[in-house]
Parts: C-alpha cells; structure tokens; sequence
C-alpha cells in the first residue's frame, strides 16, 4: 500500500522579511550585516546555526549567524557570487528575506569546564564567533581559551579590531597566522595546523571547533588528533550547497547525512572518514 | 641561568638525542642575540651556521623585485632555521631578518658536517632530524600553494 508523505511545513520555506539596520566593511570583498525584522520577533539563534538570506528577485544563500545568541541576527557574507554581491551590496533600508535559523549549534554547553580551542580560516571565523562570544560571555565557565586564525594576507583578516581586543585579554589565547605579507607585518607567516603546537590547553580535558576550507580542516583535525585531543571532541562545520535548509531537497546529501538537517556541526570521528570518499 | 647544553637538549630538534650526540652537537654551538630588524643572513651569502630560535620570531623572506621583501614564512621559538648548511652549495636562499629581539642558539656548520663524517650513526640521526623538519616545511608550502582561503575567482 502506497503511504502518504506527511505535508511539508511551508512556513519554513516562506522568508521573513528583515531591514539592513548596519552594514560593516571587513575586507576588499566580505561585509557584516546587522538585520532586524520588519516586523514580528527576532530569531533566536544558537551558535553554530546558519539561515537562508534571500536578496529578493535574485536568489537565496545559505549563510552563517555571526553574531551573539540572543543579540540582533548578523551575518557576515564574502562577495563570490550573484546572490553574496547583492546582499553584501545591500545598505541599510533594504530588506532581505531570512529563513530559519537552520541546522545544530556548537557544543559550547557540553564543552562546560573544558578548555576550549577555536580554529578558524578564512571567512571560517564568522560561523565560530558565536561561539566565542558565549564562551567569553561565560568564561568562568571554562578553563584555557585559544582562538588560532589564519587568513590568506593581513587585509583578509575577519574583524581585525575584535581580535586585537581579544588578544589584550589576559583570560584569552589568541594567535594569527596569514599564507603571505608584505614587510611591516610582524605577525606570524605559515600555515594554521601549526599554531596548534603552541596553544595552551590540556587535550584529555579539551573541546575544538574548527571551521575553514575542507582541507584545511583536514590538516587541523589531523594536528589536534595529534596534540591529544580525542576524535570524539573535535567538531568542524561543513559547508555544502544548502537549499531548503529542512532536510527535503538533498542538495547538501554528504554520504548518509544531509548537512542542513544533520550538521552543520559534526564530530570529527562521525564527518572525518565522509571527507575521505572522493566521489562524495 | 640555563647552560647551552640545557637549552640544547630542550630544544625540539634534539628531543629524544642521546646524551654523547648531545654533547657532540653542542661543541659547535654558541648563543647569539639580534636586534630588531637586523639580518641574521642574506639570500645568496655563504650558510655556514644554523639557528634555533629560544626567544622572539625571525621572518624568512625572499625579495621580488617591483614589490620588495616578501615574507614566505616566520619561524618562533623552538623551531630550527635553515637546512643550506646541509648540502652543497651551502648558500641561503632567502633572508632571515629579526623581528624585534631575538635569542638564538647558533650552530656551526662545517663544525657539525665533520662530527657527521666522523660518526656516520650521529649524522643519521641529525639528518633524519632534519628530513623531519624540512618535510613538515614542505607539507605547510604544499597546503598554502593551494591559496586555501581565495574567494575562487
């Protein structure tokens, strides 16, 4: 006997509109947006989530909440693209439409009395900073704290006054690498999986979470691994060509998982032998 | 105060070295400081030493003409500067330049390659120590060769 497929919930697939309250220049090509919705509550999103932002009559992109749990919704999109151009293009007044939020959080409550390693690369810093900033709203919580970035050069370095403000704090590691610099720089030039030697944490009482180019996160998974820290407490968000955001279309299908419903977040042990079938 | 033979066997090159390699390594060893801004060597000059740094960061640049020095990679404390010592033509083949205080330990290459000759199981094992780092090295370059982080455009 055929079944019948239970209805699709539509509401999650019909955006809300939100108005561009602030928009932030970070580097030559990525922009922070602060949204407030036109009318109705504001979304209450857990770090880690992402939602659908749609520049209206041009197309929709899933995005990564970069903003505090509880504070305004704020995305932090890179131009690389028809649908990022325009919303990185969108002044205050515009209105986009938002779906969701969308997807599982970090483990930034479990991780409670942990030592916690952040690494990120690239525009990776924005998904990751939500969960920086409950760490650092709570940080009695926790033990050792150590955010490790690296970016391609200096000027592509994410929210530059933020993290020179981290770095100033006693209570917090904070370490940068760039690929290249021009001379002037005085910062470190290398790769981000070796600035995991130096961090200061106690890696059988440690959470990572990583968030960067697949191979990168490869390398550093494999550098954690190899500080000590069990497979089962390092986490990385996956990226993929995400559509509905609900676990119906497929689009974002890694193996046996769908990245919208399942992830973003996911173990290392559970993600890591998926990166490794090159035909997925 | 901390002996050249403390900082030597602390060193993560050396980690796990017997105690005679220890010792024979650290004949040809001496400490050294630079200032801010000053070369610890030159693209092209003879290398006849090499470093560990124990304070401060070294930048290794290369310089390209039109945009001027371009630093490739900085090398902190714990960690060994250059391997041309090792092999024929013995020249640098970029700079080395302190950025801001530096304390190095600095090891004496022709001092070095004749202990190795001597004791062949002794340069094995400096050899080996080095493959080491240079492999890491070239895993690193490899990795940023792919310009990871580009928007792909």
């Amino acid at each position: 006997m055929a079944t019948v497929a239970e209805p699709l919930d539509l509401g999650a697939m019909v955006p809300r509109p939100f108005s561009v309250a602030r928009r932030k220049r970070e580097t030559s090509d990525t922009w922070t947006l602060e949204l407030e919705p036109v009318e109705g509550e504001p979304l209450d999103v857990a770090p880690g989530q992402f939602t659908m932002l749609y520049a209206f009559g041009i197309g929709e992109v899933p995005i990564s909440v970069s903003g505090a749990a509880g504070g305004p919704l704020v995305h932090t999109v890179r131009d690389v693209g028809a649908v990022t151009s325009a919303i990185c293009s969108s002044r205050p007044g515009t209105v986009l439409g938002v779906r969701g939020p969308f997807g599982n959080a970090w483990p930034v409550e479990p991780a409670t009395g942990a030592d916690v390693v952040i690494v990120a690369g690239g525009i990776g810093l924005a998904p990751l900073r939500p969960a920086a900033y409950h760490v650092l709203a709570n940080r009695d919580a926790y033990g050792e704290v150590a955010v490790l970035y690296g970016s391609r050069t200096p000027a592509d370095l994410l929210y530059a006054r933020e993290l020179e403000r981290w770095r100033s704090r006693f209570d917090l590691q904070v370490d940068v690498t760039v690929d290249r610099a021009l001379d002037g720089w005085r910062g470190k030039v290398g790769v981000v999986p070796k600035l995991i030697a130096s961090a200061r944490f106690d890696p059988d009482n440690a959470v990572a979470m990583v968030v960067g180019p697949e191979i990168m996160m490869r390398f550093v998974g494999e550098a954690l691994l190899e500080s000590g820290i069990p497979a089962d407490r390092v986490y990385v968000s996956m990226e993929r060509n995400m559509r509905c955001g609900l676990g119906h279309c497929g689009h974002c299908q890694l193996g046996p998982t769908l990245i919208c419903r399942d992830g973003p977040v996911y173990r290392w042990d559970e993600i890591q032998p998926l990166m490794e079938v090159r035909e997925l | 105060m901390r002996t050249i033979d403390t900082l030597i066997h602390d060193a993560p090159i050396f980690q796990g070295m017997s105690q005679e390699a220890l010792e024979l390594v650290s004949g040809c060893a001496s400490n050294v400081r630079f200032g801010d801004g000053e070369m610890l060597f030159r693209e092209g000059d003879e290398a006849h030493v090499f470093y560990v740094v124990r304070h401060g960061r070294v930048a290794l640049d290369m310089f390209v003409p039109a945009r001027g020095p371009v630093t490739i990679e900085t090398v902190d404390p714990g960690e060994v500067i250059g391997w041309s010592w090792l092999f024929p033509p013995y020249r640098w083949h970029f700079d080395a330049k302190a950025l801001g205080l530096v304390r190095a330990t600095k090891f004496d290459a022709a001092c070095l390659r004749q202990k190795c000759e001597a004791d062949t199981a002794f340069g094995y094992d400096l050899m080996g120590r080095f493959a080491q780092v240079m492999i890491e090295r070239l895993q690193w370059t490899r990795l940023r060769l792919l310009d990871l982080y580009g928007n792909g455009r």
